[in-house]
């Protein structure tokens, strides 16, 4: 079998500046890997390299044996990478049960003259996409706001929200970027037990970026550390916890060496 | 069921309502109320089209001029007997197969809108690899560019001379027979997965990729739909003046009917019917304050052009007060029109 999800030193180049220089990753089935670093390290330029916002300048993307590299973000998707964004990015005008409706759109069946006239078709699927995007909102426990416009959800269901809606694609490799963000200690903890629940009920491969440490080292299995877009280290949480690298990455070179 | 049945038959009953205000106005209406009303119902056409693409697509687009213009032009090509062309076009003749074709009003029309629509469709490729202000810049050059070679090719639009005397078919049922299909085609395809994917789009173009939504398909979509539209408003105007030339369709045209969606409330097809039917009958209503005004203290002699300053403080004090327009977002429902009728009264 020809690998799952591999990376291939991937670089980007914005002008002069190196924002990601030689990343590699190998993902496993059903992995939950988790990227590190420092402010401004690049961790979501490899995210966007990886789902087509950016081609990147060098490397390969490569999954289920297709080379994704410059593939168009939507058809990206479409082959079953989805992700959530750092600074949330829903349709906020739209329901909570809309934004989630969207993502089935991918997948219908139903022409557009078959939808104009309303054909028995149609309306069916249509129905089935209301019933499944309802399902996702239950699991999420966004039920009872699905008729609320997005924008208008406070921030931790905004989160949530962002989650069920890459969900409804149906995703075999999820990304999330920074999802713990600006989520007080309770919910980044039932924030973890909801990512490990989805990973099994779903059957996903989590890749995600973090900054929350307690959040990724009780999550992850693995975790890849990045800094000025090199990798600086890789392992178990355990192991990234004590490397001298990170540890001077995070809080600065010691004084006194 | 039950609920979509019953919105169904409200829908009918209004429908019939409005063709029984129809028929009394055809009846009993002056030639001026008739009008009127038929200013209104192709303005409502236009405006609901024109709304698909930038208050649903959320696209500043600015050249709808041009596919009125190809409508307008290809439709009464159509009708006009080689008789009739051989009489406007006394410079450049007209050149062949244009000389001999002719078709009945309703072909006419149709033509009109799939030429509009196959103009869209060319332009597209250009239009659509840009957003915000470039969309706008690309889309108002293109609608200058439909207007500047009407007026250079002579020997088919008859250039500057523009088409004249052509037999006034459209009526009352036809403009609004045209809009009710239009308010629907668009009403049903907004509400659809397709139009749901459009509103994606508006909101945050980066993100519906994410969800794996082709923009181009979706764009084009609404392109193409509001250009027919807009080409088949274009052949009922044609038809209702008589009378057309390349400088009824300039940037001011287009920028009528983007005062009419904004004022109604961008993105909301109640709203462009409601701000087209405002547009339509308060310039009408407003002739009043052009002509010579004696209050008894004071004496105002007829100043032409003032309905323009009137409209334009109209302008300003929605955008200053409701900035989102009349109706905001939101479309008329008949559960919230019950919702209203039936809160007790404080």
């Amino acid at each position: 079998m020809s690998s799952f999800f591999k990376l291939d030193n991937l670089v980007m180049q914005f002008g002069g500046l190196t924002a990601v220089n030689g990343f590699s990753l190998e993902l496993r089935p059903g992995e939950l890997v988790g990227l590190i670093g420092p402010n401004g390290a690049g961790k979501t330029t490899v995210f966007n390299m990886i789902t087509g916002v950016y081609p990147p300048t060098s490397g390969t993307i490569h999954w289920l044996g297709q080379d994704l590299t410059g593939m168009p973000l939507h058809r990206i998707t479409a082959r079953g990478i989805a992700r959530t964004f750092q600074n949330i990015r829903l349709f906020t005008d739209m329901s909570v049960l809309e934004n989630v409706m969207v993502s089935f759109h991918q997948k219908i069946r139903a022409g557009f003259w078959s939808a104009m006239l309303g054909l028995p078709a149609y309306v069916r699927e249509d129905q089935r996409i209301h019933r499944e995007a309802m399902d996702y909102l239950q699991e999420l426990g966004l039920a009872h706001v699905a008729e609320e416009k997005a924008g208008s959800l406070p921030y931790g269901r905004q989160r949530r929200l962002e989650i069920a809606r890459a969900l409804a694609t149906q995703p075999k490799v999820l990304l999330l970027d920074e999802p713990a963000a600006g989520m007080n200690p309770q919910e980044t903890m039932e924030l973890a037990n909801l990512v490990r629940e989805l990973r099994d009920r779903h059957e996903l491969t989590i890749f995600l970026i973090e900054h929350d440490m307690k959040f990724v080292m009780g999550l992850v299995e693995r975790i890849k550390v990045l800094d000025y877009g090199t990798t600086i280290a890789e392992g178990t949480p355990a192991e990234i916890q004590g490397n001298p690298e990170v540890i001077k990455a995070y809080l600065g070179a010691p004084k006194h060496a | 069921m039950a609920k979509s049945q019953r919105h169904l038959l409200l829908n009918l009953a209004g429908i019939l309502l409005v063709f029984l205000v129809l028929l009394l106005f055809e009846r009993h209406g002056s030639l001026y109320q008739v009008r009127i009303l038929n200013n209104m119902a192709i303005f409502i056409t236009l405006a609901v089209s024109y709304n698909l693409v930038n208050g649903i697509c959320g696209l500043l687009h600015l050249g709808p001029n041009a596919f009125i213009t190809i409508g307008a032009y290809t439709s009464a090509l159509l009708t006009m007997t080689a008789n009739e062309k051989m009489m406007n076009f006394i410079i450049e003749p007209l050149i062949w197969p244009l000389s001999v074709v002719h078709a009945p009003f309703v072909l006419s029309l149709l033509a009109g809108g799939l030429l509009a629509s196959l103009f869209a469709f060319l332009i597209s490729f250009p239009v659509l690899r840009v957003r915000g202000d470039y969309l706008a810049i690309v889309t108002l050059g293109f609608g200058e560019v439909v207007r500047v070679l009407c007026n250079a090719f002579q020997s088919v639009t008859n250039g500057p001379l523009g088409l004249k005397g052509l037999s006034p078919y459209t009526n009352l049922w036809w403009t609004w027979g045209v809009a009710i299909f239009t308010i629907a085609v668009t009403t049903k395809l907004v509400n659809s997965s397709y139009g749901r994917a459009m509103k994606a789009i508006r909101e945050d173009e980066t993100a519906a990729r994410a969800m794996g939504i082709d923009p181009f398909k979706h764009l084009l979509l609404a392109f193409l739909v509001s250009a027919f539209f807009s080409g088949v408003a274009g052949g009922l105007l044609a038809h209702l003046i008589t009378t057309i030339s390349p400088t009824l369709f300039t940037f001011f045209f287009t920028f009528n009917l983007l005062i009419i969606i904004v004022v109604g409330g961008l993105g909301s097809t109640t709203g462009a019917v409601l701000g087209a039917a405002l547009f339509a009958w308060g310039g009408e209503a407003l002739r009043v304050v052009e002509s010579p005004i004696d209050l008894g203290f004071l004496r105002i002699p007829g100043i032409p052009g003032m309905r323009m300053v009137i409209f334009s403080i109209i302008l300003m004090g929605v955008i200053i007060f409701a900035r989102r327009g009349m109706m905001g977002r939101s479309e008329f429902s008949w559960d919230a029109l019950w919702a209203r009728l039936h809160r007790p009264a404080r």
